[in-house]
């Protein structure tokens, strides 16, 4: 029983680090429709350079989370102002390109921070855990939920209540009607963009004393923010939110359960729902 | 027309040749290699280029192809029945792909087709009982059609040779046949091919089909190349590389694939004797091609050498003095 609610919290924890890494990885997609190959990048260049802020420089762990989320940030707007921004509506070119730009990221982390696995330690005042009607849950990765929680309801007011949202949300649904109506859709490319950059590199920093941080660490999770964009629908945060903790379960208990099976499980949900409803669950139009 | 003849015969020339001009052995591999990822990326491109479909699960099907013969082989079966299974089982498992990922089109087909791709890495990686895992599965020896042996890497290639130049010559025909052509119109006006009666599924399924097809194949050839498979075979990257081969060459052409294949696989087997970071390198190249020919090397070369030959007709009096006008060749 109690291995059950272990595995609930791993789970829900794990859809929080999904739910940050996807609901960039959405908005893109929904409003700038870029299949932005590079996401599962600047999920890991967020976590090395916040190891390194950590490790190396001794920054609190939330100071080295911010630098490396403005980081990503930066990188994210560089690459949409001067690269994307020509290829608009050039499929091809844009998959051309984003993966290039995977394999430069994916080897200048291997030069500057080598091959080895780096562990981030725990935050102090995070490390332990809280026992609780007789289950011991570690205390970090109830942070990491509620701060996945903070994040999304910051996105969905930013979205659904704001001047900015309301433009986004024009932008995601008719983008040409949108600049009709004299809202500059290129300027929100770039802001998009650089947030769902900067969401990505902060859950990077936030997953790696769980995960740690790796080299084929943006390989291991691109593949998971499609599934979960492909679940829950392109361009809605609840689609992601839903698809997020979906996905953090099956791939939890499919491990448990059915180890040699467990990425079979884990695409299978997917699989369904493209066989169901091809816009995924939240989805408005089909991807 | 003659322009095409004399650069086929060109090709063909220099292709045959290959063991005798390269130096060593290693390289008459490379060569191998080169053309082995050529029927592989020529396979994505009728996606690609014709049918407007840019699929990153293509590793899958390759894998597929590849475990089967590895396994049957391990089993104990010989080396033509495992080939046919293996092309029937690639095939199915195509049709199996195509029916889930042909409900979209667009980005949400290359999505699909990832996951899929992902999926079926997963089962290599994880389903130790059939795949043994990350240890992979060596393949002893490769077979001896007609008593040769392919042994030798000459022999490898000269066989690898024939079945590349059988399917350029499918791909060819492919391309030009009434299908061929529906499934560029599907490609440019799907809803008006519609209209015209055409079935706009039917014919992108058997593009899949024939997409498959070829790279089932360049999957038997590399297992038998490599003599091993594991899941490595079966990544996302691996499944990037023949579209990025595509892209990069040019899609929709003949040639685009088979220049793109030769450009990735020279980078990654001899540019990294000599740099350690040539996954910057080929990163950083793909992106100047972006940038610089967006269409591909096969028709910028094209598009910069006409250019060149109208600036030169534009000048007479320049283009009778000038002695390298028509210089840069694709």
């Amino acid at each position: 029983m109690n291995l059950w609610l272990l595995l609930a919290v791993n789970s829900i924890t794990f859809g929080g680090l999904l739910f940050l890494l996807s609901a960039g990885f959405s908005l893109i997609f929904g409003l700038m429709r870029i299949p932005n190959l590079t996401h599962g990048s600047m999920f890991m260049l967020g976590a090395y350079v916040g190891a390194s802020m950590v490790m190396t420089f001794h920054l609190p762990f939330w100071i080295g989370a911010v630098v490396a989320a403005l980081t990503v940030a930066v990188f994210g707007g560089l690459i949409e102002r001067l690269l994307l921004r020509r290829l608009a509506g050039a499929e091809q070119a844009q998959v051309l390109v984003t993966l290039g730009i995977s394999l430069i990221v994916a080897d200048f982390c291997l030069m500057v921070w080598t091959g080895d696995p780096i562990s981030v330690a725990t935050p102090p005042g995070l490390v332990g855990g809280v026992r609780f009607v007789g289950v011991f849950f570690p205390t970090y990765r109830i942070a990491i939920i509620l701060i996945a929680c903070v994040i999304g309801a910051l996105l969905w007011g930013l979205l659904d209540r704001t001047r900015l949202g309301a433009m986004i949300r024009a932008g995601v649904d008719d983008p040409q009607m949108a600049r009709v109506v004299g809202i500059r859709v290129s300027r929100l490319f770039t802001i998009v963009f650089c947030l769902g950059a900067a969401i990505a590199g902060f859950g990077g920093v936030m997953g790696a004393p769980i995960l740690s941080v790796y080299p084929g660490l943006d390989n291991d999770m691109l593949p998971l923010a499609l599934v979960v964009v492909i679940l829950g629908g392109t361009g809605s945060l609840l689609g992601s939110l839903v698809g997020s903790f979906v996905i953090g379960f099956i791939y939890n208990y499919g491990q448990a359960l059915f180890p040699e099976l467990a990425y079979f499980v884990l695409f299978l949900p997917m699989v369904v729902v493209l066989v169901l409803r091809p816009q995924g669950l939240f989805g408005k139009q089909a991807p | 027309m003659t322009a095409t003849r004399v650069g086929l015969l060109a090709g063909a020339l220099v292709l045959l040749t290959v063991p005798l001009w390269v130096p060593g052995d290693y390289y008459v591999s490379v060569c191998s290699q080169i053309l082995i990822y050529a029927i592989f990326a020529l396979g994505v491109d009728v996606l690609i280029g014709y049918g407007g479909l840019v699929s990153l699960g293509h590793a899958g099907l390759f894998g597929i192809a590849s475990y089967a013969v590895a396994y049957m082989l391990a089993a104990g079966i010989g080396h033509i029945a495992a080939v046919v299974i293996a092309l029937v089982l690639a095939l199915v498992g195509t049709a199996l792909f195509a029916a889930l990922s042909l409900r979209v089109t667009g980005i949400g087909f290359i999505m699909i087709t990832l996951a899929l791709g992902e999926l079926l890495w997963g089962l290599a990686y994880r389903w130790i009982s059939v795949t043994n895992g990350d240890n992979g599965i060596s393949v002893a020896n490769r077979p001896a059609p007609f008593g040769i042996s392919l042994n030798p890497p000459a022999h490898f290639y000269y066989a690898t040779l024939v079945v590349f130049a059988l399917s350029v010559f499918a791909t060819w025909v492919f391309i030009g046949s009434p299908l061929g052509a529906s499934l560029k119109g599907t490609r440019d006006q799907p809803r008006r091919m519609n209209a015209l009666g055409y079935h706009v599924w039917l014919i992108r399924f058997y593009a899949c089909m024939f997409s498959g097809l070829l790279t089932g194949i360049a999957g038997i050839l590399f297992v038998y190349y490599t003599q091993f498979i594991s899941p490595q075979t079966l990544t996302l990257t691996a499944s990037a590389e023949p579209v990025l081969m595509v892209i990069s060459g040019g899609s929709g052409t003949l040639l685009g694939p088979i220049v793109g294949a030769a450009l990735v696989e020279i980078v990654k087997n001899i540019a990294s004797a000599y740099i350690t970071r040539w996954n910057m390198l080929l990163g950083a190249i793909f992106v100047a091609i972006v940038i610089f020919m967006p269409e591909g090397l096969v028709p910028g070369s094209r598009r910069l050498v006409r250019a060149l030959l109208k600036a030169c007709a534009k000048a007479p009096a320049a283009a009778a003095a000038e002695p390298n006008s028509g210089e840069p060749t694709p």
